[in-house]
C-alpha cells in the first residue's frame, strides 16, 4: 500500500501480521521525540492514525486514499511513555457503514498487551 | 519594562531557535500567548501531505500542533514550567487545511487541579473565524502533587 508523504515523514512501513492484518512500523528516529526519552505523543498520534486509515482502505479493498477516507474526529488515549525505540501500531474497524466507519487502533513497543497509546476515530467514507 | 522573574515561563524563549524533535522536524514555532493561552505555528510543508490529490496536510501534524499549543498553555497558567503527559487528547476535524497556509493552533488552559491540567483549543489557517479544528483534553502532572 502506498502511503503519503507524512507516513514517510514518520518512516513508517507496511507490513502484515500472521493473521494478515495490516501492521505498521514506525522506526525510534530524532524526529519523532518529544520530552527528554520519550517520543511525542502527537507523533504517536499520527502513527495511530495512519494505523487506523490503513486497517479502514484494507477493509474496504481500496489503496490509501485520502479523497475516500475523511477523518472526523480522534480520541488518543495516551497510557504508558513511548520510549526510544521502535514503535507498531495496527487498527481494527469495528464497524464499516456506508458513510461512516468507527475505527480503533492501538500503538505497542515490546509487548502488544502493554499498550503505550489507544486511538478511538470516525471516518466520513466517500463511495 | 517589567523584569521577568528567572523562573518564569516564557514560551518565545522555549521555542527560541526553533522547537526540538518532532515538533522542530515539524517546524512549529512561537506565535503569541498571554495568560492561560499559547498560539503556535505549522508552516505549510510539502512532507506533511495526507492527500497527494490535493496537497492537503495529514491530520497528526495537527494534533502535534493542537498538543504542543495546549502543553504551553499549561505552563503560562502555573507560570512555571512543570512535567506533564498527555492523558487523552480529542481532535475534531473541523475542515481540511488549506494547502499553503500555516496553520495557528491555540491552546487554552482552563482549569488545573493537583494532579490533572484540563485544556482545549483550536486551529485555523488564517482567519480565526473560520477553524479548521477543535481540540479538548487533559494532561496528567509527572511530579508530586502539590
Amino acid at each position: 500500500m502506498t502511503l503519503p508523504p507524512y507516513a514517510e515523514f514518520l518512516g513508517l512501513t507496511v507490513a502484515r501480521d500472521a493473521g494478515g492484518a495490516t501492521l505498521i512500523t514506525m522506526p525510534f528516529a530524532h524526529a519523532v521525540t518529544g520530552r527528554p526519552g520519550f517520543l511525542h505523543g502527537g507523533a504517536i498520534g499520527g502513527l495511530l492514525e495512519m494505523a487506523a486509515v490503513v486497517a479502514l482502505a484494507d477493509a474496504l479493498g481500496i489503496e490509501f486514499d485520502a479523497t475516500r477516507i475523511k477523518p472526523v474526529n480522534v480520541t488518543v488515549d495516551y497510557m504508558r511513555g513511548g520510549r526510544e525505540k521502535e514503535t507498531r501500531a495496527q487498527g481494527t474497524v469495528t464497524r464499516l457503514g456506508t458513510r461512516v466507519a468507527n475505527v480503533e487502533a492501538h500503538a505497542w513497543q515490546d509487548d502488544a498487551a502493554k499498550p503505550i497509546a489507544a486511538a478511538r476515530m470516525n471516518y466520513l467514507l466517500v463511495r | 519594562m517589567a523584569e521577568t522573574p528567572s523562573f518564569a515561563f516564557d514560551p518565545a524563549r522555549f521555542f527560541d531557535g526553533g522547537a526540538r524533535g518532532h515538533g522542530g522536524a515539524l517546524g512549529i514555532g512561537y506565535h503569541a500567548h498571554g495568560e492561560d493561552w499559547a498560539e503556535l505555528t505549522l508552516p505549510y510543508d510539502a512532507r506533511l501531505i495526507g492527500d497527494v490529490a490535493t496537497g492537503v496536510i495529514a491530520s497528526g501534524p495537527i494534533l502535534t500542533l493542537m498538543d504542543m499549543a495546549t502543553s504551553v498553555s499549561i505552563w503560562l497558567k502555573l507560570g512555571s514550567f512543570r512535567p506533564q503527559a498527555t492523558l487523552d487528547l480529542r481532535v475534531d476535524y473541523l475542515r481540511p487545511a488549506t494547502p499553503g497556509r500555516t496553520v495557528i493552533g491555540r491552546g487554552e488552559c482552563y482549569r488545573i487541579t493537583r494532579s490533572i491540567a484540563f485544556i482545549r483549543g483550536v486551529a485555523h489557517d488564517g482567519d480565526a473565524a473560520d477553524p479548521l479544528a477543535h481540540v479538548a483534553g487533559t494532561y496528567m502532572f509527572l511530579d508530586a502533587p502539590e
